[in-house]
């Protein structure tokens, strides 16, 4: 049995070790949340955190996170209050058809956890996650915004 | 389609008290009963108003990512006179009941594609919203004992003459039920008086995506449900010659495989390849039992066939006179005798739609009924597939929708939602199919490949006086039911697309080229074949002839005028509507002003399906062919933009999927198979290819609205490859623009 924490509840899982995260999550956990785009770590629709970092979790082994802490777009916000991140996304209303952005999200939420003031070019680097349907005008607008609530929030 | 004024369909919006209480309105009918009886509270209705004075407002089109779910619920609660703030909305089922001669929409015409989501919308949600207001108004007045006419409404509530008398439509809701609807259209607001439409509004659905609770139809969930992948002939038309299952069904929680027969080649089609279905317990097991079976493939009738082999196929097809599609006046004279003659020929690649979100369906097929869950643009088409597939009487095939990720014109066609019933027919049990993103990519229904010769002749002064377009190209019409060859034409050439009814000597023909490869619609289909390759054309005549590209294009559009447009987007193109956009993003990005070598401009416009756009944008090339693109300015005409926040989010995407398209997207195939696979092989762009500014602007014309999802993308390209001739010198006349450059100026 392979025991890890997601959203600070203890899963157990007893199915193939092999099964990617991704699966597991969703078929299993049912966090939905998190979207299968491509398998093959290409998209980044997938993007969870694991231990505090951002990771692709359709090429992580369910065997590679025993005993560990994953957090996933449901976790987010603690009691209904929405990060910073999440708040500058639904301000600056990035979205069409969604789908990418829960991982865009985990993947800006790694960015300004390690980078709370990015630059464009950092924004371009960090931010690999595809969008077919091409938000990233508004991805970049909603971290640069992001940050900036982050830094009030440090301030207050 | 969904326009209300034919006289019959007054008496279909109809009001009533829902079991729960609250108040509907909807249409038509004979539906009432029905949902009320049972106690369903599926929002079969266009508007309920609950106790606490908030609004449900049903979305009866699919929400692709285009804002559909947004704009149309806005034109509701516009008429209906509710705070925004008030309204929640729900996704409504497809709804289809029976006529004398076949079905007839229950809920309106339901389906997304061509860009007519809001334009096809804007008289019939207007006028649910102001019936519905109608009626509360006159409940009112009953319960004063006054004139409708001397009440008004705001903000969900009813105001009499007297500063007392003030009700909310949650009060009303009783009185309201009761009242039959007057037999003459609502008067709609005069546009001046708007309070919602015309300004920006958000997402409806904004919050639920980011904290990860929309639901997309892969996110389906049904007691009891399997899952089911496919593996599919990786020929073009291949077959399962025998398979092998043993390995696959060893795998824990590998349950069954099941052969799929796709259809004969060349025929119409349910489903669009021979394969084996897996089904098992959960989505890994059906991976692994799908990767473990063992498959001889009968490779079928386009085993020989490759990108090259269509190449020289339609070369040779443009080696001889094709088949007529349009011809005005005399072009083999004009030509003949013009001052200055220019010949070119341009290249298209296919291209894949990819969304995001895979294909997928739910389907649970019973003795005697069926549902279905899926993500589709046509749920009527996935009620046809499968009352196809099962025989099941289409009443009895529930067909629900989700949010769906990314529509781009693959999700027309739902060869998904037959495959699903296939396997749940087969095995009875409720099943999820789910394709992967390999599944996606090589078994599409791509946007046709093609190659355009363009003939112009201009006359001593530069003005274009013979105008000549030769396409052989895949058409998308293809395996159609009872359709002739002769129309394939039809969806690669627009007879009436600019500059058809301004030059007078115009000739188009079409060479129908033969192709193993599905074809289908993808964002706007045909424009942005044509739009790169007559906007690219247009800026060569210009510099051949040493004339400036706007001024040349301005004097070749002429004053704003009504042209007669029989094509979709029609009935009229006004070519002065495209001639203020260029001339707008001219100026924004200074086109006139010189530059050093190695930095230029270029711009391009067109008309898609109603709407009118144009971009402006300026690269540098390096020595060694790196491109840059240091800025892209776009401005779109959609009438009147009812969302300018969805038109904007259209615009900065539209010019995105376009710019990724041009520089890198191909789909090629080889020994009849697809080569490309998942996104390391078919790169879409991420941000670190984004230009360096990206700036659209809306230029509202008038009070009606066009739609607006696929307009941004036709002239992107070819203001890309215009402004690397400015830059360079170097002319693309391919696509994508890949490698070309480092090529053409490393030679």
């Amino acid at each position: 049995m392979i025991t890890f924490t997601v959203n600070n509840k203890k899963v157990d899982f007893n199915g193939d070790p092999d099964t990617p995260l991704l699966w597991v999550l969703r078929d299993d956990v049912k966090l939905t949340g998190t979207k299968f785009g491509c398998g093959i770590g290409q998209c980044g629709a997938c993007s969870v955190h694991l231990n505090g970092q951002v990771v692709r979790s359709c090429t992580v082994a369910v065997a590679a996170v025993a005993d560990q802490q994953l957090t996933t777009i449901e976790g987010l916000a603690s009691k209904g209050r929405l990060t910073p991140v999440q708040q500058a996304w639904i301000t600056h209303d990035v979205p069409q058809c969604g789908y990418c952005q829960a991982g865009q999200i985990m993947a800006a939420t790694d960015l300004l956890n390690n980078n709370p003031n990015p630059t464009d070019a950092d924004i371009r680097t960090a931010m690999t996650n595809l969008c077919r349907c091409g938000t990233y005008v508004r991805v970049k607008k909603a971290i640069l915004h992001a940050a900036e609530l982050m830094r009030q929030e440090v301030k207050s | 389609m969904n326009d209300i004024d034919n006289p019959g369909r007054r008496k279909f919006i109809v009001a009533g008290v829902t079991t729960s209480g609250g108040l509907v309105f909807g249409l038509p009918a004979v539906v009432l009963a029905a949902d009320h009886q049972t106690g369903d509270r599926h929002l079969g209705f266009f508007i309920e108003i609950n106790h606490d004075n908030t609004v449900t407002i049903g979305n009866n089109q699919p929400e692709i990512g285009q804002g559909v779910s947004t704009v149309l619920p806005m034109m509701i609660a516009e008429e209906l006179d509710v705070q925004w703030s008030q309204v929640n909305v729900e996704q409504m089922p497809l709804g289809i009941v029976r006529t004398a001669d076949g079905f007839t929409w229950k809920y309106g015409g339901q389906g997304v594609g061509g860009s007519t989501g809001t334009r096809g919308n804007w008289t019939f949600m207007r006028e649910v919203g102001a019936t519905a207001r109608a009626q509360l108004l006159a409940a009112a007045a009953q319960l004063w004992q006054l004139e409708a006419s001397e009440c008004r409404t705001e903000g969900g509530y009813v105001y009499g003459p007297n500063k007392d008398q003030r009700v909310s439509y949650a009060d009303l809701i009783k009185v309201a039920a009761k009242i039959t609807l007057p037999d003459e259209k609502p008067i709609l607001k005069n546009p001046d008086n708007f309070k919602l439409l015309g300004r920006p509004q958000n997402h409806q659905g904004v919050k639920d995506i980011v904290t990860g609770a929309a639901k997309f139809g892969i996110d389906t969930e049904v007691e009891g449900m399997k899952v089911a992948m496919i593996q599919r002939s990786p020929y073009l038309d291949g077959r399962v010659k025998s398979y092998d299952d043993s390995e696959a069904l060893k795998i824990p929680g590998v349950l069954k495989t099941l052969e799929i027969t796709g259809p004969e080649p060349g025929e119409p089609y349910q489903i669009l390849a021979s394969g084996v279905a897996v089904i098992a317990d959960n989505t890994w097991a059906a991976m692994k039992g799908r990767k473990a079976l063992k498959i001889e493939w009968d490779k079928g009738p386009f085993q020989q066939e490759s990108t090259p082999s269509l190449h020289a196929h339609m070369e040779a097809l443009l080696k001889k006179p094709g088949q007529t599609v349009r011809n005005d006046g005399d072009f083999n004279g004009a030509f003949k005798g013009a001052a200055k003659q220019l010949s070119r020929r341009y290249e298209i690649p296919y291209v894949s739609h990819a969304p995001l979100e895979p294909q997928n369906c739910f389907a649970h097929v019973q003795d005697q009924k069926a549902h279905i869950i899926v993500p589709t643009q046509m749920p009527s088409g996935a009620s046809r597939a499968a009352h196809a597939v099962t025989g099941l009487d289409r009443l009895a095939i529930q067909v629900d929708m989700t949010r769906v990720g990314g529509g781009f014109g693959r999700r027309l066609t739902n060869d998904y939602v037959a495959e699903a019933c296939m396997v749940s027919k087969a095995t009875g049990w409720p099943i999820k199919l789910l394709w992967s993103r390999e599944d996606d990519m090589q078994h599409d229904f791509y946007r046709p490949c093609g190659i355009h010769e363009m003939n112009a002749g201009l006359d001593e002064k530069g003005a274009v006086v013979a105008w000549q377009h030769r396409l052989a190209s895949a058409s998308k019409y293809y395996r159609r039911p009872n359709m002739p060859e002769s129309d394939y034409a039809n969806s690669e050439l627009y007879s009436d697309d600019y500059p058809a009814n301004i030059v007078s000597n115009y000739h188009v023909e079409y060479h129908s080229a033969k192709s193993g490869m599905p074809r289908g619609s993808w964002r706007a289909p045909a424009h942005t074949a044509n739009g790169f390759v007559i906007q690219s054309f247009i800026d060569e005549l210009a510099h051949e002839s040493g004339q400036n590209p706007l001024a040349f294009q301005l004097q070749l559009l002429g004053e704003p005028r009504d042209i007669p447009y029989s094509n979709h987007g029609g009935p009229v193109f006004n070519p002065g509507r495209l001639a203020t956009l260029l001339k707008w993003v001219a100026g924004k990005i200074d086109f006139d002003k010189k530059r050093p070598q190695g930095r230029g401009v270029g711009i391009a416009t067109h008309f898609t399906f109603g709407g009118y756009a144009a971009h402006a944008i300026e690269v540098s090339v390096s020595a060694a062919g790196e491109l840059t693109i240091h800025r892209v300015v776009g401005a779109i005409d959609c009438g009147f933009a009812v969302n300018p926040r969805g038109v904007e989010a259209q615009m900065q995407g539209g010019t995105i999927d376009a710019l990724s398209t041009a520089l890198n997207l191909e789909i090629t195939v080889d020994q009849g198979q697809v080569q490309q696979s998942n996104f390391h092989d078919y790169p879409l762009l991420r941000q670190a290819q984004m230009p360096e500014q990206l700036e659209v602007h809306i230029i509202n014309h008038g009070q009606e609205p066009a739609g607006v999802g696929e307009m941004p993308l036709p002239p992107v390209a070819p203001a890309l490859t215009n402004a690397i001739f400015a830059a360079c010198g170097v002319r693309l006349r391919k696509l994508p623009i890949a490698d070309q450059l480092k090529e053409a100026l490393n030679a």
